[in-house]
């Protein structure tokens, strides 16, 4: 990737960015965020089938953001995390500069948001046919089947929050699971609370969330909740026409058109 | 406690409900079972986790001084959850403590000793139990300064207190608000604690002083001290870390090697100078 | 107790197994599914996981589970009654191939819930767990058990250890007095002492630093930037705290349904932003770095220093989980 190390190092030269957030050497078969200040640095940055941390997430980070502008390695699902970010008005052209990465590891450089947007016209949102099935037949099940379903699945969750965590759209100062006047969300792990906790982070991805699988793969007891979000964008695209939101069409859930489906309403 | 289950409170009933200040309540407890009451002991400078039942927990220290049986009290201004159900309860209903917990002032160590007291705000409380503690033996100290200061004439607590200390020929105490917190008749002083502890100038030979509030207080009162001369062994205070088992198994008190609900909350400042500053 | 070794058979480590099952004993085990090994109730030889380091989760929840009611309650117009948990049963659990690593994590653990304020319940459970652990065989480049003071083929916290020798057979070390019961219940399956040592038939673990000399190292590093350098990427999730077999830090939760209600004792991270938290604002731990260095010195200095135990058995689980990569083994050998 030598041309993504000459730009990133040219950014850091220029005091265009004062970090680069890229990938390095992790531990084992693994690649580990990194955050480089020096231009030398740069030479750590690696991309590769390793590299599939959504990076997007340390773009709200309060210890990152004191660091400076940054500059971030985005691959297609950040990319989509960058867009929706914008979307949701927490970051502008101002505030970062993005060093795209094509699915043929070509750098790929934009002059805004919206030339990004552009971009992933050619790369848009598709949920596997896969997961289709998988969810088909879930939904498929009678209620009662369904929930004991989930209750099992989610048996494992121990409450560790990595799926929020690891989520870039994750990013309330004060999530409502820490809130306690009232205390909405149970805070121990059991089958009602672990319930509760996925279908609220679910619902509040509704017209947010970007297929990354960053929840799924931080999940260190590999629980598929990203099938809970699949269904949210199968959902969501089914009745309001489109997976998440863009820079210039408001979010589906939070906006409304006179002309909205109103078959869910029953 | 009263079984070997460290979890489960005492079950206590509100006697008398005092409103101090502004969202500031002070809550007398009975303990709903005569055998813990008689088997209640504790020390100046301990602390409880007192709760509702449904709602959690809260730490305060205890306010009464052991040297009053009966009873113990709690002093808590309205922030959360629980100090809003603890606010909202009635004279009559049970609550649940679990205590006491932590370590106490030396006051054994203090007899000879002129004591100077320094709080501000809502850290009266924890000062109040060493107070009348220590007058409740008075003859065993020599001076008795205390030095109390709050927002507003309005946010002073224990104000029926202040005055009986006030009164006191054996005490000298000194009251002030923070400027633009006074009324047309307020009779104390005008100016933030540090400043009027400076003016106070008590003496520090053969002196102890004992000092409670908010960080920024505290931060300001320790180089005044240090001027007057009291030496790092010689001032005391207690952390209000957050704490939510109280007998450091939790670790939210974990400060270096020490856990405040075990190790303090009382801390000389020559300990609170070999501890991280993660407080 | 002086440790007594035995021989057990290939064919007869079945029969051990069938055995405790046949006499209404459960066993918790290593259990392997698509994407993880998990410590789960298992019923039949064949669901025991195989050809594994460690499992994805920890063994702590037999002692110190995710949730455990330490009380309930009722309330009704005159009073409040409480029920104690204490007084409930607690089940007989065999713990079946855990490995050196997880049977020495219950040291440190038991102390954490004892000294001043012995924890009735969490020792009702410790009282009723076996600890059978089996030998590591091989390990990875996650695994530093040896750098503190721990070992593949350790038996502390274990009451039976069993390695495997080449003969398909198992060397069973029976170290404490419960291990001792369970080998007369089954005595026809231990034999004598067998020929093969131990030694030859255990993983190769690399020494990455000196326990003695971190320590020692980390008295004068709280203001130093390696904290916030090697936390940039932390995402302040609760993955590490939660698969440790030594974390033990806990919240206090009541759930309350109309009049009746509980209050529960769950698992907590220090690596959580609100777990420092104040009423008034204050954090004294505000940045992660803050956190992450709160997690070192905790394990690497004020446990070993004030309890004498590890604060850190060498496992690499938080290393394996952490969605961000970050390995503790790493931050420690920067130092």
């Amino acid at each position: 990737m030598k041309e993504l190390i000459a730009k990133a190092a040219g950014l850091l030269e220029s005091n265009t960015v004062q970090v680069v957030i890229g990938y390095g050497q992790g531990s084992a078969d693994r690649s580990r965020a990194i955050f480089i200040t020096q231009p030398s640095d740069c030479e750590q940055l690696i991309f590769d089938s390793r590299c599939i941390q959504n990076l997007a997430v340390y773009l709200t980070k309060a210890e990152i953001k004191k660091m400076g502008k940054p500059a971030i390695v985005a691959s297609i699902p950040v990319l989509r995390s960058i867009v929706q970010l914008a979307a949701e008005n927490q970051l502008t052209n101002d505030s970062l500069v993005v060093l795209g990465v094509s699915p043929e590891s070509q750098l790929v450089e934009f002059e805004s948001l919206a030339a990004i947007e552009s971009y992933l016209e050619s790369h848009k949102i598709e949920i596997d046919e896969k997961y289709r099935k998988i969810i088909e037949d879930i939904k498929a099940k009678p209620v009662a089947e369904r929930f004991a379903y989930w209750v099992k699945e989610l048996e494992p969750c121990f409450k560790c929050y990595a799926c929020r965590a690891a989520c870039p759209l994750c990013y309330c100062t004060r999530c409502t699971v820490e809130n306690n006047q009232p205390q909405w969300i149970s805070v121990g792990s059991h089958p009602l609370g672990n319930l509760e906790w996925h279908i609220m982070r679910a619902m509040h991805l509704a017209g947010r969330c970007t297929d990354c699988e960053a929840c799924y793969t931080a999940c260190p007891m590999s629980i598929p909740i990203h099938l809970l979000t699949k269904s949210m964008l199968q959902d969501v695209n089914e009745n309001f026409g489109s997976y998440g939101s863009s820079i210039s069409k408001p979010n589906s859930l939070s906006s409304f058109n006179p002309d909205d489906k109103e078959s869910f309403i029953r | 406690m009263s079984n070997s289950n460290i979890y489960v409170p005492y079950l206590m009933r509100i006697e008398k409900i005092t409103q101090e200040a502004p969202g500031v309540k002070t809550l007398r407890l009975k303990f709903e079972n005569e055998e813990d009451a008689e088997k209640f002991d504790f020390k100046a400078g301990q602390f409880g986790e007192y709760s509702i039942t449904g709602v959690g927990e809260s730490t305060f220290c205890i306010a009464s001084s052991p040297t009053r049986k009966g009873y113990i009290e709690c002093t808590f201004r309205q922030a959360g959850r629980v100090t809003s159900a603890l606010a909202n309860a009635e004279e009559g209903d049970v609550v649940g403590f679990r205590g006491p917990y932590g370590n106490t002032f030396p006051i054994d160590e203090w007899k000879g000793k002129n004591l100077v007291f320094v709080a501000g705000g809502i850290a009266l409380p924890p000062m109040r139990c060493v107070i009348w503690n220590a007058l409740d033996l008075r003859e065993n100290f020599k001076d008795f300064t205390i030095v109390y200061g709050a927002k507003s004439v309005a946010d002073l607590v224990y104000k029926h207190e202040l005055e009986e200390w006030g009164n006191r020929p054996d005490v000298k105490l000194v009251t002030t608000v923070d400027p633009g917190g006074e009324t047309p008749n307020w009779k104390g002083e005008i100016g933030f604690v540090p400043s009027v502890l400076e003016k106070a100038a008590p003496s520090a030979e053969n002196s102890v002083a004992i000092v409670c509030g908010p960080p920024i207080m505290i931060k300001f009162t320790l180089p005044v001290l240090e001027k007057l001369g009291f030496t790092d062994e010689n001032i005391f205070t207690t952390l209000e870390n957050r704490m939510k088992c109280g007998f450091g198994k939790c670790g939210r008190c974990n400060v270096g090697e020490k856990y405040v609900c075990l190790d303090g909350p009382v801390f000389t400042n020559a300990q609170l100078k070999q501890l991280p500053a993660e407080y | 107790m002086q440790t007594e070794n035995y021989l057990i058979r290939k064919a007869s480590f079945e029969k051990l197994f069938n055995n405790l099952i046949g006499n209404g004993k459960t066993i918790y085990a290593p259990k392997a599914q698509e994407k993880r090994i998990l410590f789960e109730k298992v019923q039949s030889f064949g669901e025991l996981a195989e050809d594994y380091i460690v499992a994805t989760n920890s063994a702590k929840s037999v002692v110190f589970p995710r949730t455990e009611k330490v009380f309930s309650y009722k309330k009704t117009k005159e009073s409040t009654e409480i029920i104690d948990a204490a007084n409930d049963t607690f089940p007989e659990v065999i713990l079946w191939g855990s490995r050196p690593c997880d049977a020495a994590a219950f040291i440190p653990l038991t102390d954490t819930f004892n000294g001043d304020y012995p924890d009735v319940i969490y020792n009702k459970r410790q009282a009723k767990v076996y600890v059978l652990s089996f030998s590591c065989r091989k390990c990875d480049s996650y695994c530093f058990c040896t750098s503190v003071n721990g070992g593949p083929g350790n038996t502390a916290g274990s009451d039976i250890l069993f390695t495997k020798l080449s003969t398909g057979d198992y060397l069973a070390e029976v170290v404490t007095e419960k291990g001792k019961q369970l080998v007369s219940d089954n005595s026809s399956l231990f034999e004598t002492k067998p020929e093969e040592s131990k030694d030859q038939n255990l993983a190769q673990v690399e020494t990455y630093f000196n326990q003695e000399e971190i320590q020692a190292k980390l008295q004068n590093l709280f203001e130093n930037p390696i904290w916030d350098e090697k936390s940039r990427a932390c995402l302040g999730c609760g993955s590490c705290a939660f698969v440790c077999p030594v974390c033990s830090c806990f919240d206090l939760q009541d759930e309350a349904h109309g009049s009746k209600g509980k209050r529960l004792r769950c698992w907590d991270s220090c690596g959580f932003g609100l777990f420092t938290l104040h009423t008034s604002g204050h954090n004294p731990r505000e940045t992660q770095g803050a956190r992450w260095r709160q997690r070192i010195l905790h394990k690497f200095l004020y446990m070993p220093n004030k309890s004498k135990t590890a604060g850190c058995v060498g496992c690499g689980r938080c290393s394996r989980s952490c969605p961000a990569n970050i390995n503790i083994l790493d931050t420690v050998t920067s130092l």
